[in-house]
């Protein structure tokens, strides 16, 4: 018994972390950098908040309730007041719960936009490496023209189609941008593996096609996908910004979001600082945890730091 | 080279042509179309009739196409109806393009100044306390929206060292040569022209290049580790040379590939920089015409200038490319 654990240390030492997936040896590293730690507890922190802060809001973040303290003549907006921590915005709602509740719609523009985007890149991504031939050859030429435009500005000519903007076309437009970067990450590992020694294994075997494509190409083509997500949650984020800032974002704005926030308050940065600092910070922050998060999963996942 | 050249223009010319079609087509499906945009509020249903009669559009949507390619061919792109209304949307190019150059060089001028020796020396002392320092510092410069960044320094900054935030020169009396009012002085010997001109320039480029100067410290910090690690540098420790000697041969010009590579891909980004840091400073270039563009809907405008930026873009990447060759000798033989 002591022999057979004394024998089977001395394999295992030999063979370094050979029998250990990649995914468990990247956990085992994430778990002890304070790096991807801090990332994970900053986003942690930010889905809570979004998902309570209905509740956690001490005012309701739509009523004006504070309006009769709006001059719009001499530029004064409700100051910081008991029961209102950070006083009231432009329209005289309370600040301090719109930027608590702009956690959930900022979250929502975030996630929405990576899905859609992934979805997309994955579809295209899969067709392309998996079938190749001119399905890809189409595939890759709509890649390329989509990716000739500046990423940034795409997005915003995707929102100004649009003749009524929403919360929706401004999920949609940071999306389409990133179904190219996508499409190309995850056609770009599929290919390398479809002459790989496991794919021609499972196709010796008789493997149908179909099988070979999503249970063993797929999953092993997943990792750089998963790193690219992270790292859009971030920039979808700052984006939904930037289309506000423009004029293209969601008119909307009885459920708060930040970006549109820090947008719409762009003629009065001057005189009210504070109204695009809070909503600036917000985002500073939680785009700085998804991306430690993304570039720590990168190194991660990536085979060549493997010790 | 000179056939891969070719055949790169020759597939600029086909996306130059499908984004064309695209832009042309979202123009004309557009709920109201160009009529309903350059009548607004004020459209009757007999000038609306008028005006699409007048415009062509109730020709068959190819047929439209291909007029307006015929037009474009000889430098009519349309007439603004937002941004400068009444001025051909080429005019306003022209006009307006030497500035986002200008502004758009002195950024990524100041990227490069300052991202690749901090990169370098990020690497240099990999794991020190200035290593990890400036990788966040990198991280949060990513991570800030570039037109709050813009109004910080246009509100705080501008007062605070007296600089001018609005604008790209004065009034005052200047000779205009070539569209560059840095140049033009120098040309014209107005030096106090250029220097009011570079003076208007420091703020919005250094909003301007927040992105590209992150992304450019954290590749060339990557790309310098990585040679630092190659045998090649111990070798060339081994025999004796002296530590500048060793970082400029061998150090530097193996790692600059990779940094080469992401300044090209940057000018994406200055370009898309460039609509908002412009709006921010009312600097005349095509960055702010793009967004007042956007905000007013002035489509001859946006599509002129969206196809402009794609061949820029397109174009800086070729030429970057190209220089690999300059760089690397390894390419050149091949």
């Amino acid at each position: 018994m002591a022999l057979g654990v004394s024998k089977k240390e001395k394999i295992d030492g030999l063979a370094e972390s050979a029998g250990v997936s990649l995914a468990a040896s990247a956990w085992k590293r994430l778990r002890r950098s304070p790096v991807f730690l801090t990332g994970a507890v900053i986003i942690g922190i930010f889905i809570v908040l979004s998902l309570l802060s209905p509740w956690l809001a001490p005012q309701d973040p739509s009523v004006p309730m504070l309006i009769d303290q709006v001059v719009k003549a001499r530029n004064e907006i409700p100051p910081p007041q008991p029961g209102h921590l950070l006083g009231g915005d432009l329209q005289g709602r309370d600040f301090f719960s719109r930027l608590l509740v702009g956690s959930q719609q900022t979250l929502i523009v975030g996630v929405g936009a990576t899905i859609i985007g992934l979805t997309g890149g994955l579809i295209l991504g899969t067709l392309a490496g998996a079938l190749g031939g001119w399905v890809d050859s189409i595939v890759m030429r709509v890649v390329d023209v989509m990716l000739s435009l500046p990423s940034l500005l795409l997005a915003f000519s995707i929102a100004a189609m649009f003749a009524r903007p929403s919360q929706f076309t401004v999920i949609l437009a940071v999306a389409i941008v990133q179904i190219p970067v996508f499409a190309r990450l995850l056609r770009g590992s599929m290919l390398a593996q479809r002459h790989s020694d496991h794919v021609l294994a499972a196709t010796a075997l008789g493997v149908k096609k179909g099988a070979i494509v999503f249970r063993h190409m797929l999953p092993n083509s997943l990792s750089p996908v998963i790193v690219q997500s992270t790292l859009v949650l971030a920039t979808a984020i700052i984006e939904a910004a930037a289309l506000s800032f423009l004029g293209l974002g969601n008119p909307d704005d009885r459920l708060p979001e930040w970006g549109q926030m820090l947008g719409d308050v762009q003629n009065v940065f001057d005189t009210h600082p504070h109204l695009a600092a809070w909503p600036a910070i917000c985002i500073i922050i939680v785009a700085l945890g998804f991306t430690l998060m993304g570039e720590t999963l990168r190194e991660a996942l990536d085979p060549k730091n493997r010790r | 080279m000179l056939r891969y050249t070719i055949r790169r223009l020759v597939q600029l010319i086909g996306v130059v042509l499908v984004l064309s079609m695209l832009l042309f087509a979202w123009l004309r499906l557009l709920p109201g179309g160009p009529v309903s945009a350059l009548l607004g509020e004020r459209a009757t249903p007999e000038s609306r009739e008028a005006l699409t009669k007048q415009l062509g559009l109730d020709q068959p949507i190819f047929v439209q196409y291909f007029k307006f390619l015929g037009r474009a061919a000889t430098g009519d792109f349309g007439v603004s109806t937002g941004v400068q209304p009444g001025d051909s949307a080429l005019d306003i190019f022209l006009q307006r393009f030497p500035a986002t150059i200008e502004l758009s060089f002195f950024a990524i001028l100041i990227a490069i100044a300052v991202g690749v020796p901090l990169g370098y020396l990020a690497a240099k002392r990999r794991g020190g306390w200035f290593d990890n320092l400036s990788v966040i510092g990198s991280l949060i410069g990513v991570a800030v929206p570039v037109f709050f960044l813009a109004y910080l320094l246009k509100d705080v900054a501008s007062s605070a060292l007296g600089l001018p935030s609005q604008g790209r020169q004065d009034a005052i009396d200047a000779t205009r040569v070539t569209g560059f009012f840095t140049l033009d002085g120098l040309i014209t010997g107005e030096i106090d022209a250029t220097i009011n001109a570079l003076e208007h320039l420091i703020l919005p480029a250094i909003a301007l290049a927040t992105i590209p100067f992150a992304v450019i410290f954290r590749i060339t910090r990557a790309a310098v580790l990585d040679v630092l690690d190659e045998d090649f540098v111990r070798t060339a420790e081994s025999k004796g040379l002296t530590a500048p000697v060793i970082r400029r041969r061998h150090v530097l010009r193996n790692a600059m590939l990779p940094v080469v590579t992401t300044i090209g891909l940057q000018t994406g980004a200055l370009l898309s920089g460039a609509v908002l840091t412009e709006k921010v400073f009312s600097f005349a270039g095509v960055g702010q015409a793009l967004a007042i563009g956007f905000e007013r809907r002035d489509y001859p405008v946006l599509l002129l200038l969206i196809i402009m930026a794609t061949i820029v873009y397109v174009v800086v990447n070729l030429l970057v490319d190209l220089s690999y060759a300059l760089i690397d000798p390894r390419i050149r033989t091949r």
